[in-house]
This record gives structure tokens, C-alpha cells and sequence, in this order.
């Protein structure tokens, strides 16, 4: 294993310690429990949003905290969910009186995690709503297994929930508007080859050089379905069918369209990925109306890539658009 | 004829031990179906136990047990962290105010903490969790109870149901956590979370293995 750490155990403290000295103006990172929340939170009168997850994702979900988009986040160890006191303490610190919005990717683990934070929450009054997201076409949504998986989604979500809470929308609104999004957005991903967990200390899975993993989730954990590497082209056509076919995604509709890295693909792969999704959507005469291209949801060195389709409204438009100003992604403001 | 106090604390250390001899072995068996993290996970949760451990050791059974749940839920994260830490503090509600254990008390605890973990976690036995370990080791307590059999065989009856119930989530197919994510491609695995449960039944055999 080579890695640019000191240790895997104070990795996740260095790497907050880093944020704080980097972004004073954005954020204020509390240790112990960790968490990182705007530098001018609670904002009074405004629904606060709490996301958190495991680390390895950067810059989800740290990197979004800010004005128009996170009011918290809780970075647990490595791949691994925030605790119950992490959330509780994130929630109480960022609540502005107008209740808590919190945004769990559907992981069993952050599922349960959330859910004891949130009981414990409404034990001390305030009021918390949350969001579970669940986008990823690559799982079967059945009894038999936990649900799909929250990837890519969730970034959007987070983006255009922050916006509206950032215009004063109320909990009910901000967690419809939320819903929508989650309901909206489909994704899938790809690995090239395996990541390795700091204090796993080898790759997670084998994979071989002429080897992909189609299905892939952000933990590392395999997909569904590996198979021989292919083109650009195809890879993307396969993926793409699989997202459009679910919603499913119609001709004359609009779309904010997000290639998502993995963390070890550079943007020229991403953006040839880009292109066959604007030819593959064209041709079904669907229209890339707004696009988020690079890595956001990672899976610490992984190569890979992830696509999410948003169908948009004028609504979601208009939020995506509004000022946003944090570490990981930064308009108008 | 009991569980004593000082017993019980021998258990939890003894516990600890054995996820932190095991912390590579779990997560070799998590990164096979899962996440690759259940080892580590619970090794600094346990190690965190450990440190807490000393502060509580003139209280009741109960509070003991309470102190570990709340520790592993704050220290462990995942999916282990919640239901470990429900299984003790619901052991904890169920031995408020003790000093020592019978049969009957220890099985009623862990019914508790049992029940926590099904309430907690929604899993159903055969899907590949930790549920079908602790479940069989139940099972066998109450049986061996209602033999009138001692504590220290009634123990061991338990986790030798534990473990049988550790190697038969192998051909399970996962249907709750990260694993079911893979379907067909869980099969031939065992369940890290059944394995860690196996090491608690394993461990209170042996330090509770004279208790007669």
C-alpha cells in the first residue's frame, strides 16, 4: 500500500485539521465528535441540512458545507457511518429553530446511525426531518436485499435542498423539494480497478487489467457484474441504457447530467464519457439542460466513473443555479 | 451456580481480546462480501470499551452494560456500531440493578439484546447476519435450561449453536446490509457480523466455564 498518510489511524483528524486550516471563511471543523459545519452556523430562522457518511468520499460530503448547500456534515472513519453523537451534536450545533433536514445515502449502517440521532434529537426537541437517497439502478429494489444504494444523487440533492433552504423555505418544502430529487435521479457506476481501505491496507477486491466491474457502489464493494474491459462508447451506452430505461427517461425531456470520478480518473476519461452521454442522449432526444462534470463522490484512489441523470423542472433549474459557495463547489456567490 | 460481577467483566476484556486477535481475520471476510471495515471497526470499539471499563467496574451488571452499548455506539459507526450497541444496552435494561447472573437472568438478557438487534437491524433468520449466530446460541440456552442443565454447559451448548450458526450463513444468499448488494455472489462466504457474535458466545463459554 502507498499512500500520502502518516497513519491510518489519525488520518481522518489530519485531514479535518487540513480542511479547517484551509477554508476558515467557509467552515469550522468541531474534533471529537467530528464535525465540520459553515462558519456562521446556526443561521437563524433557516432549515438547517445535516449529511454525513463515511470518509473516502472527498470532497462529499465536507466539501459541501457552505452557504446554499450543507449547514453540516459528519465524516465517519473510513468508509464507515458517523456515529449516533457525531449527528446529534452536528444537529444541535447547526439548528437555526426552524428544524433539521437529514440527508443518509440508504447504507444500513448510516440508515441506523441517522435514525438513533434523529430519536435522540426529538428527545431534545428539535424537529428533524430526513431524506434517504437511493438512486443506484445497479441494485434490484426488493424485499431481499437492503434497497438501492445513495450515490450520485445525493450530491444534487444536497445542492438543490441547500438552495432552498438558503431561500427560506420551510422543512415540509425543503424535504419535498429533497424527495423530488431523490425521486428524479438515477445512476450507475463503474470500476476500473479496486481501492485499498488505509487500515484494510490491500485493495479491496482483485481485478485484472483486462477486467471492469460494472454496478460498482462507493465503498468499494464489487457490483454486480464483472466483465472484460470495453470502449468508452460501450461502457457508456450500457450504463446509460440501464439509468434511462428505469425512470425511465423520455424524449423531450431536460436533464442536469453528472459524470462522476472515482477518484483515480482524470477528467480527460471523464469528459470522453461526457461526450458519448451527450451523443447517446441526444439520439433518444433528451436534452443535457445542466451538467456536473469531475470527482465529487469518490471512492478514495479507485478509477472509475459514475453517471446520475436529474430530470429538471424550472424549480430545480433555478435552485441548481442559485449561489452556492463551499470547499468542494463554488457559483455566483 | 451464578455469573458473578467480577465475571462479567472477565468476559467483556476476554471479548475484546478476541476481536483484536481476529480484527484482520473480520475484515478479510468483510472485504470478501462487504466493505472491509467489521474488523477494524469493532477492534476500536472494544479497545475504546476496554479504556471505560476500569470507571465502572463497582456498578451493577446493568450499568456495565449499558456503559459498553453506549461506548460501541459512539466509538464503532457502521452498521456493527448500532447493533452491538443495542444488544448491550438492551442486556443492560434487562440486568438493571444485578450483581450477579443466574441461568434465567443471563438468558433474559440476552433475549433483550437479542430482540434489540431484530428491532434495530430488521433482519430475519437466513439472511446471512449476525441474527443467525445469536439466534441458534438462544435457542440452546433455553433448551439446556429447561434440562436443568449447569450454567458453565448450558454456555458452552450456546456456542457451539452459535458457530454452527456462523458456518451456515456460507451458502446464504445476504439479504440485509452491504453484502446483498452482491445477490447469488454473497454465497460461499461467511458473515463477518455472525463471526464477531460467535466470538462473544465463544468467549463467555470460556470465562464463564467454571461457573457452576
Amino acid at each position: 500500500m502507498k499512500k500520502l498518510i502518516n497513519s491510518s489511524e489519525t488520518l481522518v483528524t489530519e485531514e479535518l485539521q487540513g480542511i479547517a486550516a484551509a477554508h476558515p471563511d467557509l467552515v469550522k471543523v468541531h474534533f471529537d465528535p467530528n464535525f465540520i459545519v459553515r462558519a456562521d452556523a446556526p443561521v437563524n430562522g433557516k432549515v438547517a441540512l445535516v449529511s454525513g457518511g463515511g470518509s473516502g468520499h472527498e470532497p462529499m460530503h465536507g466539501g459541501f458545507v457552505g452557504k446554499g448547500m450543507l449547514d453540516a456534515a459528519c465524516p465517519g472513519a473510513v468508509f464507515t457511518s458517523p456515529t449516533p453523537d457525531q449527528v446529534l451534536e452536528a444537529t444541535k450545533t447547526v439548528n437555526g429553530g426552524a428544524g433539521v433536514l437529514h440527508i443518509i445515502k440508504n447504507y444500513t449502517g448510516d440508515v441506523m446511525n441517522f435514525e438513533m440521532a434523529a430519536d435522540l434529537a426529538r428527545g431534545q426537541g428539535i424537529q428533524v426531518a430526513a431524506v434517504v437517497t437511493n438512486d443506484d439502478v445497479a441494485v434490484k429494489d426488493s424485499l431481499y436485499t437492503a434497497g438501492r444504494r445513495g450515490v450520485g444523487v445525493t450530491v444534487l440533492l444536497e445542492k438543490i435542498a441547500g438552495a432552498a433552504a438558503e431561500r427560506g423555505d420551510s422543512l415540509s418544502q425543503v424535504t419535498a423539494i429533497a424527495n423530488k430529487v431523490n425521486e428524479n435521479g438515477r445512476s450507475m457506476g463503474m470500476a476500473l480497478t479496486s481501492c485499498t481501505v488505509p487500515h484494510a491496507g490491500r485493495p479491496t477486491f482483485e481485478i485484472g487489467d483486462d477486467e471492469m466491474e460494472i454496478g460498482i457502489g462507493i465503498h468499494g464493494e464489487p457490483g454486480r457484474e464483472r466483465m472484460k474491459m470495453k470502449s468508452a462508447h460501450e461502457i457508456v451506452e450500457m450504463m446509460a441504457t440501464a439509468i434511462v430505461d428505469d425512470l425511465p427517461y423520455s424524449s423531450g425531456e431536460e436533464v442536469l447530467a453528472f459524470v462522476n470520478g472515482m477518484g483515480g480518473t482524470p477528467l480527460i476519461e471523464l469528459y470522453v464519457v461526457y461526450n458519448e452521454l451527450n451523443t447517446f442522449l441526444t439520439a433518444r432526444g433528451i436534452t443535457i439542460a445542466r451538467n456536473l462534470i469531475g470527482s465529487y463522490i469518490t471512492s478514495l484512489e479507485m478509477a472509475g466513473c459514475s453517471i446520475t441523470l436529474l430530470k429538471l423542472d424550472d424549480e430545480l433549474k433555478q435552485l441548481w443555479d442559485a449561489p452556492v459557495k463551499t470547499p468542494g463547489l463554488r457559483w455566483g456567490a | 451456580m451464578t455469573i458473578s460481577r467480577d465475571a462479567v467483566l472477565d468476559w467483556l476484556e476476554a471479548f475484546a481480546a478476541a476481536i483484536n486477535e481476529n480484527a484482520a481475520y473480520l475484515t478479510q471476510l468483510d472485504s470478501d462480501i462487504g466493505d472491509g471495515d467489521h474488523g477494524a471497526n469493532m477492534n476500536r470499539g472494544m479497545q475504546a470499551v476496554l479504556t471505560i471499563l476500569p470507571g465502572v467496574a463497582d456498578k451493577d451488571i446493568g450499568s456495565i452494560f449499558k456503559t459498553v452499548g453506549m461506548k460501541l455506539v459512539s466509538t464503532v459507526g457502521g452498521a456493527s456500531g448500532p447493533l452491538y450497541g443495542t444488544f448491550f444496552m438492551q442486556m443492560g435494561n434487562a440486568t438493571a440493578d444485578k450483581m450477579e447472573l443466574t441461568l434465567d437472568d443471563w438468558i433474559a438478557a440476552m433475549q433483550a439484546g437479542y430482540d434489540g438487534v431484530v428491532m434495530r437491524g430488521k433482519a430475519q433468520i437466513g439472511d446471512k447476519t449476525m441474527v443467525d449466530a445469536l439466534s441458534p446460541a438462544l435457542t440452546a440456552l433455553k433448551t439446556q435450561r429447561d434440562a436443568g442443565a449447569f450454567i458453565s454447559d448450558a454456555l458452552r451448548a450456546a456456542a457451539d449453536a452459535t458457530k454452527q450458526g456462523m458456518e451456515a450463513t456460507i451458502p446464504l444468499i445476504a439479504r440485509k446490509g452491504r453484502a446483498s448488494y452482491l445477490g447469488e455472489r454473497s454465497v460461499g462466504h461467511q458473515d463477518p457480523g455472525a463471526t464477531s457474535s460467535w466470538y462473544l458466545m465463544r468467549t463467555a463459554a470460556e470465562t464463564w466455564g467454571k461457573a457452576r
